[in-house]
């Protein structure tokens, strides 16, 4: 492969991840404050499925690409009001919804099927894009890539580094000490279940306005909300380390068209389940890095310390546990 | 353990003999309908597809020949058979999403015995044991993502939807490589089985007999189980208090293992069913997503073991009545799973609702 071939792959990859990476970095702004929105399969679909029909009434992209981060944030509003309001279980309601969704979307796009509509255009970076190697694989794109990347250093600065953050985490580890620091658990949880769902919505547009242009069934979206849910995991919670795992997904998946020729027999479907097994493989070694055995074995032997640190996260520790007053 | 939340069942069959329970639950039920029905009706009307007529042929494609009935009855077995399992797991509180994949395995393990069988003399003897090689397969499926969990403590959400992706994974791969078609490997699936390795239709009936009393074999032993066996009351006691299960000398873990095995060989039979008397061949999409489906009825039954085959005879007829839609006045059938979905959703709200108003002191 020549190297004019490597930088369009590279490129290929950048644009190609955008969906998932913005639907990554949502579901870990969700999950960092305890709270678990299952729904992210059903959204992606109904909030690309909407994009693409306003764009297509209004002509106007924009317009198109705030509608779905509107209905992104709706979808997680239904889980919130379900889970914190009703008391329903947050897995339940994620669940149900992420099926409705889904179908809701095939049933209100059904007069949109294989239309041309408007989409997102290219928009080089003036000067970056000049820049040889890094300026076409990174600086030749429209601006939902660019906002992507922007997006990563944003969440880890505002996780890590701001005191919002702080508060962030606060809730995720321990809503009692967030309560008891004078915030209200319930508030933040709302405030961050509906922007991990606006970012969910983004990537709904992303695809219907970028990458897979138009709605159709199946659109080509398909799984990929389930894809982001593993890769929260296999990022340990980490919005950088998530990021870099939607990065390696979009690389599995283009590569395994490229070189679908090698091996005719297994369709190329069977690349996208790669990331399923590596987060049961995460979650694995989150659980036995934990253990005092295993943390006295590393500790001998440098290889394995490393190897453990590279792959284990710690989940917010009040992940999925809805919080009541009356509970203590 | 993370999502240690409320569990998500709360059994309360044996409570629901008496008159009021009963009641209650139809009142529950006759109440979310018609929340159901304003939500799709304006749906429809957001379409541009009249609701009316919509409704009637939901109906009409679902009950209104022999013919529909034996289709929504084809349908109605799987999804059964998979809700069955489902109630085993959830009493003891667990969330067992891979019956999808157990559904998948089922059938790829009935498949591999069948293709043994193909041009052997006791072909009977293959279509018998397709069913508990199926069991096994979608047993062992379910038992990895218990050992996950027992053993791993990966949650068995996260461990059940990992492997039933590596399902779908392996039937694709199947599919198009070792098994496909002599010459062609495409999504239609393995070639055909002979007829006498396929489960025998009732004569002018595209629907298997055979299927349908495995299905109410289950129920019923489902039913026995839970009310009567020593079995049945440890599984519930073990999905509200572990801790006190292992005082009284049971081990929790081991009556989860047990749970998702029987889950498993369920959802593995549905699968086998599929391929043995529906498709009679292995194709990309065997499940149906009836895996899913299922997990939707057992939470509308509210976790009943009774009420379990009406919800599935009411979203089989939705299924199958939807197929005829997009023909008849051009809209998706996907209007089922909208209909299915609002309607659980409608139905959790009541219930949390209910809870409110009885308890509400415990509430804020």
């Amino acid at each position: 492969m020549s190297g004019l071939e490597w930088i369009l792959l590279l490129s290929g990859v950048v644009s190609g991840a955008t969906p998932i990476l913005l639907a990554t970095l949502g579901e870990t702004l969700t999950e960092k404050a305890g709270f678990v929105n299952l729904s992210l399969d059903g959204t992606v679909l109904l909030s690309a499925m909407v994009a693409f029909m306003v764009a297509f009434e209004t002509q106007n992209a924009i317009l198109g690409f705030l509608a779905a981060c509107l209905v992104g944030a709706l979808v997680a509003a239904v889980v919130v009001l379900f889970s914190l309001w009703l008391g329903q279980s947050q897995v339940a309601v994620g669940f149900v919804l992420t099926l409705t969704t889904r179908d809701l979307a095939y049933f209100l796009g059904n007069p949109y099927t294989r239309l041309h509509g408007p989409q997102f255009s290219t928009f080089p970076i003036p000067f970056l894009s000049d820049i040889p190697v890094l300026g076409p694989i990174f600086f030749h794109h429209n601006w939902m890539v660019y906002a992507g990347l922007a997006l990563i250093g944003f969440c880890w600065a505002y996780i890590y580094r701001t005191p919002m953050g702080l508060r962030l985490r606060a809730v995720g580890e321990s809503p009692k000490a967030s309560f008891a620091r004078g915030d209200n658990p319930a508030k933040l949880q709302w405030v961050y279940a509906l922007a991990g769902g606006v970012l969910v919505g983004a990537a709904g547009a992303a695809f219907s306005l970028c990458v897979k242009p138009g709605w159709g069934r199946p659109q080509g979206a398909e799984g990929t909300g389930w894809i982001a849910l593993a890769l929260v995991i296999f990022g340990g919670w980490h919005p950088v380390r998530a990021a870099a795992g939607a990065y390696l997904f979009s690389l599995l998946q283009v590569l395994g068209i490229y070189f679908q020729g090698w091996i005719p027999s297994v369709p190329a479907q069977v690349f996208q389940v790669a990331p399923f097994p590596l987060m049961i493989l995460t979650l694995l070694i989150i659980a036995y890095a934990r253990k005092t055995a295993t943390q006295e074995a590393a500790r001998r032997r440098l290889w394995m310390k490393s190897f453990l640190d590279f792959f284990s996260g710690t989940a917010p520790s009040a992940l999925g546990k809805p919080y009541r007053l009356e509970s203590f | 353990m993370i999502w240690a939340g409320p569990s998500p069942g709360r059994p309360d069959d044996q409570a629901s003999e008496s008159k009021s329970m009963i009641q209650r639950h139809w009142k529950a039920f006759g109440l979310s309908l018609a929340g159901v029905l304003g939500f799709t009706t304006a749906i429809l009307v957001l379409a541009g597809a009249p609701p009316l007529e919509a409704y009637y042929h939901l109906l009409k494609g679902s009950l209104g020949s022999l013919n529909k009935t034996g289709a929504v009855l084809t349908a109605w077995i799987p999804l059964t058979l998979c809700a069955v399992g489902l109630l085993y797991t959830f009493r003891i509180g667990l969330w067992n999403i891979g019956v999808e994949g157990q559904m998948i395995m089922g059938a790829i393990f009935a498949t591999a015995v069948l293709r043994w069988g193909v041009e052997s003399r006791v072909p009977l003897l293959y279509l018998a044991a397709a069913f508990p090689a199926a069991a096994l397969g979608g047993g062992l499926w379910a038992i990895g993502a218990g050992i996950l969990k027992t053993k791993g403590e990966v949650h068995e959400i996260f461990a059940g939807l990992g492997l039933n992706f590596v399902a779908q994974g392996i039937l694709l791969y199947l599919i198009f490589g070792p098994w496909k078609r002599p010459g062609v490997a495409s999504m239609s699936g393995t070639e055909v089985f002979p007829t006498d390795l396929r489960l025998s239709f009732l004569p002018g009936l595209r629907f298997s007999p055979a299927g349908l009393i495995l299905a109410v074999i289950a129920l019923l032993l489902t039913a026995w189980m839970f009310r009567h066996s020593r079995f049945g009351l440890v599984l519930k006691a073990a999905g509200s208090n572990p801790i006190a299960t292992l005082l009284f000398g049971e081990r929790p873990n081991r009556y989860m293992l047990l749970a998702m095995l029987l889950a498993g060989g369920f959802a593995g039979i549905a699968g086998c069913v599929q391929v043995s008397g529906v498709y009679h061949r292995l194709i990309p999409s065997i499940s149906s997503n009836y895996g899913y489906l299922a997990l939707l009825v057992v939470m509308l039954s509210n976790y009943n073991v009774f009420v379990v085959p009406v919800v599935a005879f009411f979203f089989t007829c939705l299924n199958v009545g939807s197929i005829q839609l997009p023909m008849m006045l051009r809209i998706d059938s996907s209007l089922a799973g909208v209909i299915q979905g609002a309607w659980v959703l409608v139905a959790l709200a009541a219930i949390a609702w209910h809870r409110r108003k009885v308890r509400p002191e415990k509430e804020h």
